[in-house]
């Protein structure tokens, strides 16, 4: 992966987020969405790192991690604006999105939710002969959710092939893990035995590095990592804040954040005609994954409850 | 013709799936030394890799076997406590049920749920006792629940191969029931067919679980004055509607006997769909637990939570008008 190809990551998900945002302002998006922007580094260093055929799972604010994991940027978008051709053909949106060919195995709406799966998954893969591994993303606020200190423990008793990314920025919605984190996220690994270290969450690279090293122990035998990406959320917790308005955080502290920001620490290690020109060609990319979404049909209502089964049993209908 | 009683039905059912598929694995506590039974010998015969004991963590390892699914396994969970499935029903209910839609069916997620010994077992007291069927028909996960030796080998059988997540309750009232039947006879039953234990004229009584073996006596006791037939749907989601409605077509009386609270029970949908849709010339009645009940210690207290043969047979006479 190179430098550029980072910063295309980077770029691509900063674009995704402004054009889903405005969708959302316009009522395009229903439902609203928790962009994360500021927090691309993570997202676009952990997956280089990954092989295409490793799986990931992710979190409510998940299209970051989507995306750099490969899904298209149409079908996304698509999937945002309830058209039939998204990713999860509407049944999924902004919190739920997957792709199974691009190893997404969804983004999940319960905190802490998905690290459980990604270890599953990981264990599954080992058993089937394959050396392929999982990786788990979730925030500061899932260290506290019991389900992942238990998975925790499996994960490093049996040695799973998972790399377990906590995306540190700061907030659980507008809580500090100070206010309401006992110990540490590192603290929790250490007690389990699970090797883990801090990373610049705002360094692409760095993230890059820290995950190649993770995916390798993994791969190799080696059983879980954890890494503690530490890095700041620009944007509201969710796109319903710009209403509600709380306030959780000062001015300097997002004007701080915002300084190190990963666009520019990435943009800044390539030259500005390359910047340039991936730029442009991200900007058309995304103009016409906005203009696939709003070209894109309206499921019908009548197959509301397709896909419920897996075997395709129809359930009985709400009234007669 | 061998007597098989139904927790080896549930063994050999377990076994006879991980021998044919590879991809069929077994989680659970204590498992290894099979404490329930369900899983004796599995540890020996398919090795640590196929048989794993977990720590005492439900909820990670209800979702780790929704991710191996998703990841192409077959996980079979077995729970010791029904009661354990109030821990779980996020990783269940709100998570491995929902995949499929929510993925626009992009995954499937075939684990099923093996819950040996549901229900009362006589002063296991207030958080042993539970029944929770009902909550996940309500949900819309596929939910057994067989009577029978053979019925539990072929509903197991059918939950493993299916590529949705199945609960399957064992009653403990049924556990030790024993059934003469030939290992070669033992099939799949599909989910969704209901059996006719016993055909009558006059009244249905719909029997969940072990509760069929006590229709079935009630039935005999009624035998001079009351044809009874009775009906056990064996799969409570989805439920065999067709077989329920061509039996009222037979008597038009129905009597639910279930052992689950009154309110928002499986017992009230029969009611109300036989209500809305199939043939009924007299109100139907229900025999369940109270509403809300939490089974008390001492076992008197226990079983006046518990359907009785007495309130069934009462229930049957008050339909028919005798
Ligand atoms: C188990 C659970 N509790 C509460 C919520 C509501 N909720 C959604 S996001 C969120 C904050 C999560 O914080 P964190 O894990 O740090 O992730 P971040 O939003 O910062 O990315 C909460 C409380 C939820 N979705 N799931």
């Amino acid at each position: 992966m190179t430098a550029a190809d980072l910063y295309r990551t980077v770029a691509l998900i900063r674009g995704f987020e402004q054009r889903a945002v405005e969708l959302v302002r316009t009522g395009v998006i229903s439902g609203g969405i928790h962009p994360c922007t500021g927090q691309e580094a993570v997202a676009a260093g952990t997956c280089a790192a990954l092989r295409p055929d490793d799986v990931i799972t992710s979190t409510h604010r998940g299209h970051g991690h989507v995306l750099a994991k490969g899904a298209d940027p149409a079908r996304m978008m698509a999937e945002l604006a309830g058209r039939t051709t998204g990713l999860n053909q509407a049944r999924g949106g902004s919190m739920h999105a997957a792709d199974f060919g691009a190893g997404v195995l969804g983004a999940n709406a319960i905190v802490g939710a998905a690290v459980p799966i990604a270890t599953g998954a990981a264990w599954a893969m080992r058993q089937q002969g394959s050396d392929r591994v999982a990786l788990a993303y979730f925030g500061d606020g899932a260290v506290s959710q019991g389900v992942v200190l238990e998975t925790f423990n499996l994960a490093a008793l049996w040695r799973v092939p998972v790399v377990l990314v906590c995306e540190n920025n700061g907030f659980a919605t507008s809580m500090r893990p100070a206010d309401t984190m006992a110990g540490s996220v590192l603290g929790r690994a250490a007690a389990f035995g699970i090797p883990a270290s801090a990373v610049d969450g705002m360094d692409p690279q760095a993230v890059l590095d820290a995950t190649a090293e993770a995916a390798d122990r993994a791969r190799s035998g080696g059983g879980p990592t954890l890494l503690e990406c530490v890095t700041f959320r620009f944007d509201a917790h969710h796109t319903w804040e710009h209403t509600a308005r709380p306030r959780y955080r000062t001015d300097d502290e997002v004007a701080a954040g915002r300084a190190r920001d990963p666009l520019e620490i990435q943009g800044a290690r390539i030259p500005a005609a390359t910047r340039a020109a991936i730029d442009a060609e991200t900007a058309a990319l995304l103009d016409e994954a906005v203009r696939f979404a709003l070209d894109s049909p309206h499921p019908d209502p009548a197959g509301a409850l397709d896909h419920l089964y897996a075997t395709g049993m129809r359930p009985r209908a709400g009234a007669l | 013709m061998p007597n098989l009683s139904y927790l080896k039905a549930l063994n050999r059912a377990i076994g006879d799936e991980m021998e044919r598929d590879p991809a069929v694995c077994v989680l659970g506590e204590d498992i290894g030394v099979a404490v329930t039974y369900a899983t004796a010998g599995l540890l020996r015969r398919f090795g640590r890799d196929r048989v794993l004991d977990t720590p005492i963590s439900e909820q990670a390892f209800t979702s780790f076997a929704t991710g191996a699914a998703m990841a192409g396994m077959r996980p079979l969970i077995e729970f010791q406590i029904p009661a354990l499935l109030f821990l779980v029903f996020e990783q269940i209910a709100n998570q491995a049920h929902k995949f499929s839609l929510m993925t626009g069916g992009q995954t499937r997620v075939p684990v099923t749920y093996l819950l040996p010994g549901s229900g009362s077992r006589d002063s296991w007291a207030g958080q042993h006792s539970d029944h929770p069927y009902s909550l996940f028909a309500h949900v819309g996960v596929k939910t057994v629940v067989p009577a029978t030796a053979s019925d539990a080998y072929g509903l197991l059988v059918t939950a493993i191969r299916d590529d949705d997540p199945v609960v399957v309750f064992a009653p403990s009232g049924a556990l030790a029931s024993r059934e003469n039947i030939d290992f070669d006879a033992l099939a799949p039953v599909p989910l969704g067919s209901g059996r006719v234990h016993r055909s009558g004229t006059d009244v249905t009584v719909v029997a969940v679980g072990h509760l069929v073996h006590d229709a079935l006596a009630v039935a005999d006791d009624l035998a001079g004055s009351v044809s009874v037939e009775v009906f056990d749907p064996r799969s409570l989601y989805p439920f065999d509607w067709q077989g329920l409605a061509a039996s009222l077509e037979r008597t038009g009386r129905l009597v639910v006997v279930d052992d689950s609270n009154r309110t928002c029970g499986i017992g009230a949908e029969i009611v109300a769909t036989a209500a809305e849709e199939m043939r009924l010339t007299a109100p139907p009645r229900r025999v369940t637990r109270p509403d809300g009940a939490v089974l008390p210690f001492a076992r008197e207290l226990d079983l006046a939570c518990q359907p009785t043969r007495g309130q069934l047979r009462a229930a049957v006479e008050k339909a028919v008008g005798v």
